[in-house]
């Protein structure tokens, strides 16, 4: 598999940005995940955001870890630089990359494999640390990347493509993020363009780590959270799902809903994943109570999204550090090094 | 009486967190201001109270300051290793002790001479509180120390105003203390011993100090500006230092503001991711840790060389395997270092010796990481790490600036012809990379662990797999002309002998020995990896080496052997990995008994 530069085709039609640019400038090399697969839905949002933002395409960052959610940074924004790291540790890399320099916006983008399991302590501790990034976890409950394992946010007693039932509690990404500090935090759908596209902006522009579990269905290991009984009823109507080395093309599934709603969205599965989109009388400055909704929701078997919570006041990392305003990696010589005379002064200390 | 001058091994023997640690190197340090060359050596358990501690100075005018066996002069004052400590004196040493209470007849030998001193009960009169008290007995004994070497007692008086400066109500109370202990030993004791100090000049500029202050000084120097670590023993005190000086040295004049940032990180996979992010983002960052921490930094370590990031690693190596032995010294990662990571992976190596190497090291590891575009690990260990030392005073040139490698800017970019993150241009396997955020069109680039072309362009195409790992061996063999040079000492010799990092401090007195007995050797001490042509020439000028390890399994040996395909009968090892730092004896009697057996010429029939 090689990589595939998009043809730089030009449209006259399509809008300007506030800085002369179009969608296209804010696109990335073609996706090579599974047709259908909701990270490209999650990618093609955030150009759209990035764009609507009319922030200059090499102005990010892009930092990931390892599975299909992780190779997405390829296929967005390819004038800005990226790297793809190793498996779970996408955050480190981040706070590392912020660090050195503030003015980028760093996108960091993981999976629920990546963030919720080999890679939950660092999810911890990046929260805590505030690093002024967008953190999206393309949510699919599996593995896709090694071929549909369960994940740690998969719920229990859902089944997977052979059949076999999660037998453990789930993690909660967004609530764990409420529970230890989190500035920001928000969830999403990957078909839901509407509610996604102004979530990833406002994270871009927090000031602080914005946290956005966004569910994004994997259309290849389709064990997604929702009924038992409907992925063996899709097993019974087509061979084709338990053929592990078969993936069907699958549209992109898309949800248009209003706030205040309910939505039934039907998974590649057969199952049906039920969310919820809060409506404009949620108390978004309500850390607690953002904490109990979610639970109460999730017990009715309703999947909460929109912003939960958001603290627009709240230090970031280096306000926390009291790091100089220039970007570390842009000072010099003269900013860094004390010279001469002053070692001299400290060996004096050691005489 | 004949007397002996500058020349002992002193040994303390106290429990931990007993506040014997500062009485100690005052001790170590008033020597020091004499002129008299010291070494001190803290011999301590993974406690933070109550088990044993030891501190030993080895005092020596000419300058031997590698570990000694054998004591001279024992302070013992911790009843629970009273029977070893008593043991380890050297015949005709000197046993100073507590007698408060009587010495035990078992406890008795009638070789050493025996020192008691009623400490507990002078300091029953003199201070009520029973916490001062225990601290007092150390000062007390420092006085006593001072009558019985003839220790300058205006040094050490003006060792204890400095060290409570700030805290005046403090100083008469110690100085009292100190004049309690020293009355007595002169009203009551032999003072002064026929083992004794005097004024010299022998220590001449140099200064007293710990490797990871040097080294954490270094790369404040060296322009590091991201430090990430995890806590442990013995590096800890080396991203200290860093944070330390740094909140002196690098804060802005107006603001107040910090041109730095430490983070203490959850564990050490993202105390190096963290340092991995900073480089790829262009602030030069690295991280402090041992043994145990480079296991979990091995993954990230392997992204790095072939991502081809710069990243700066100080392992103070300790004991293994697993937690070993956490609080002792050894030379033991260097197989892990060097080769960590899955596939081919292979970490350029620099052995600082001395303080001032770990100063000079740290600096420069950050120049070598950025030019070379790779993880560069900065191997000391505890000893170097964390005991007080004689060094040379550390220098900067104000004229060096940093070498951040092949970076392009946003105006190179636009003038070089065409960029490609991976392309060999110069022919010394290093690319130019380009930071994030330069440019609006230009030189951006997708870096992955995964293989890619010359332009950074993801493929699994075997042709353009093997061209990048065939340009990154060409890249190491141009850090192998770019490592510091090995120290060649050779006055044509058939045998030589080959060493390392902390090796070096009882290497002298060890080829002084060995002179004795009619072995004379050439001497290397190899200060990076991979490495240079001239030690190669070293091992083919020479028909045997002894390499010297401080570890069981010859590591140093074993990377000679694989790097540079050379016969292992050629190579014979000297090893010492018991957990305190290698001695000249153990080095002279290891290569003595290697040349018995081989029946090797000693110098005086090569020369009949
Ligand atoms: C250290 C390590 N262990 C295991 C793997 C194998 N691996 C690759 S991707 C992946 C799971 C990815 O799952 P997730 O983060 O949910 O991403 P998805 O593919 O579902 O988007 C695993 C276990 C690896 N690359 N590295
Ligand atoms: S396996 Fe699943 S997650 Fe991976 S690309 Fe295919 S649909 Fe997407
Ligand atoms: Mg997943």
């Amino acid at each position: 598999m090689t990589f595939v530069a998009k043809p730089r085709i030009h449209h006259p039609h399509l809008p300007l940005n506030e800085i002369g640019l179009t969608r296209r400038d804010y696109e990335g090399s073609v996706s090579t995940l599974c047709a259908g697969c909701g990270h490209d839905s999650v990618s093609a949002a955030i150009v759209q955001a990035c764009a609507e933002l009319s922030i200059p395409p090499h102005r990010f960052a892009k930092v990931s870890g390892i599975g299909c959610s992780s190779k997405t940074p390829s296929y967005f924004l390819d004038k800005s630089h990226g790297l793809n790291s190793v498996h779970g540790r996408m955050p480190s890399v981040s706070t590392g990359a912020n660090l050195a320099n503030r003015e980028l916006f760093c996108v960091g983008v993981s999976g629920d494999g990546d963030s919720a399991s080999i890679g939950l302590g660092q999810f911890a501790h990046i929260v805590r640390r505030r690093v002024n990034m967008l953190y999206i976890v393309d949510n699919n409950g599996t593995y896709g990347l090694t071929k549909g394992q369960f994940s740690a946010t998969n719920d229990k007693g859902s089944t997977n493509k052979k059949g076999v039932p999660n037998l453990y509690e789930p993690i909660d990404l967004a609530s764990l993020a409420l529970q230890i500090g989190a500035s920001f935090v928000a969830r999403s759908f990957s078909g839901d363009k509407q509610q996604l596209v102004p979530l990833l902006k406002a994270g871009l522009m927090h000031r602080g780590m914005a946290f956005i579990d966004v569910i994004s269905p994997c259309v290849a290991f389709n064990n997604h959270n929702g009924s038992t009984k409907s992925y063996e009823y899709v097993r019974a109507h087509s061979d084709n799902v338990v053929n592990v080395d078969y993936v069907e093309d699958h549209a992109e599934i898309t949800a248009d809903y209003d706030p205040g709603t309910c939505e039934d969205l039907r998974m590649p599965d057969g199952s049906t994943l039920r969310l919820y989109k809060l409506d404009d009388k949620f108390d978004v400055h309500d850390r607690v109570g953002a904490l109990n909704y979610l639970q109460r929701r999730q017990e009715e078997g309703e999947v909460v999204t929109g912003l939960l919570y958001v603290d627009p006041d709240a230090a970031d990392c280096h306000d926390i550090l009291d790091t100089v305003p220039t970007p570390l990696n842009a000072l010099t010589e003269a900013d860094l090094c004390p010279g001469n005379a002053n070692l001299e002064r400290v060996n004096e200390s050691f005489r | 009486m004949t007397v002996a001058y500058n020349d002992f091994v002193i040994r303390f023997a106290n429990v931990n967190g007993s506040g014997s640690a500062s009485a100690n190197s005052m001790f170590a340090k008033a020597l020091f201001r004499m002129g008299i060359p010291v070494a001190t050596r803290n011999i301590f358990p993974s406690n933070i109270q109550s088990l044993p501690t030891w501190f030993d100075v080895r005092v020596n005018e000419a300058g031997y300051l590698g570990r000694r066996e054998g004591v001279d002069i024992m302070v013992a004052m911790n009843a629970q290793t009273y029977v070893d400590d008593v043991a380890s004196l050297k015949p005709g040493g000197y046993l100073f002790y507590d007698n408060s209470k009587p010495l035990a007849a078992h406890l008795q030998r009638s070789d050493v001479h025996e020192i008691g001193m009623p400490i507990s009960t002078l300091l029953l009169p003199e201070f009520s509180d029973l916490k001062q008290r225990g601290l007092f007995k150390n000062i007390v004994y420092l006085g006593a120390l001072a009558a019985l070497l003839n220790i300058e007692f205006d040094v050490i008086t003006g060792l204890v105003a400095k060290q409570y400066k700030g805290k005046e109500d403090l100083i008469q109370p110690n100085i009292h203390a100190l004049e309690i202990g020293r009355q007595y030993a002169l009203d009551y004791l032999d003072s002064p011993l026929p083992i004794q100090v005097r004024r010299s000049d022998a220590v001449g500029d140099r200064i007293l100090i710990d490797g990871n202050t040097a080294a954490g000084l270094g790369a404040i120097y060296g322009g590091a500006t991201v430090c990430a670590w995890y806590p442990i023993t013995p590096s800890t005190s080396m991203a200290e230092a860093f944070e330390k000086y740094a909140n002196q040295m690098r804060l802005d004049g107006a603001t107040g503001q910090r041109k730095f940032a430490v983070v203490q990180a959850e564990d050490e996979l993202s105390a190096i991711g963290i340092v991995i992010g900073a480089g790829w983002n262009g602030a030069r960052s690295f991280t402090a840790t041992s043994g145990p921490g480079v296991s979990l930094m091995s993954e990230f370590l392997g992204l790095a060389y072939f991502a081809e990031i710069p990243a700066v690693l100080f392992d103070v190596q300790r004991a293994g395997p697993s937690t070993g032995m956490p609080t002792r010294t050894q030379q033991s990662d260097l197989l892990s270092a060097a080769y960590a990571s899955h596939g081919d992976t292979k970490h350029v190596l620099l052995f600082p010796a001395t303080p001032k190497e770990c100063f000079d090291f740290a600096a420069d590891a950050l120049d070598l990481a950025d030019r070379l575009q790779t993880p560069v690990i900065v191997m000391s260990d505890l000893e170097l790490g964390m005991n007080d030392s004689l060094s040379e005073p550390l220098t900067w040139d104000d004229e060096r600036q940093y070498d951040r490698g092949k970076v392009l800017s946003a105006e190179q970019l636009e003038e070089v012809e065409e960029f490609g993150r991976y392309l060999d241009v110069d022919g010394d396997g290093i690319g130019y990379r380009t930071l994030p955020g330069t440019h609006p069109e230009l030189g951006a680039f997708f870096t992955r662990g995964t293989s890619r072309d010359e332009y950074a362009a993801y493929t699994e195409s075997p042709e353009a797999y093997e061209r990048n790992m065939q340009r990154l061996e060409t890249k190491w063999r141009t850090a192998a002309t770019m490592m510091p040079k090995a120290e060649v000492l050779g006055v044509g010799h058939k045998t030589g002998i080959l060493y390392y990092g902390t090796s070096a401090l009882p290497m002298q007195e060890a080829l002084d020995l060995l002179q004795e007995d009619g072995i004379g050797l050439d001497r290397i001490r190899v200060r990076g990896f991979p490495f240079g042509r001239e030690v190669y020439d070293f091992i083919e000028r020479h028909d045997l080496v002894f390499v010297v390890d401080q570890n069981r399994d010859a590591q140093m040996r074993t990377l000679l052997v694989i790097e540079g395909d050379i016969n292992p009968a050629k190579l014979l090892s000297v090893r010492y990995y018991a957990g305190l730092s290698i001695s000249a004896e153990t080095i002279h009697a290891q290569v003595r008994e290697h040349f018995e057996a081989l029946k090797l010429p000693r110098l005086t029939e090569v020369q009949s």
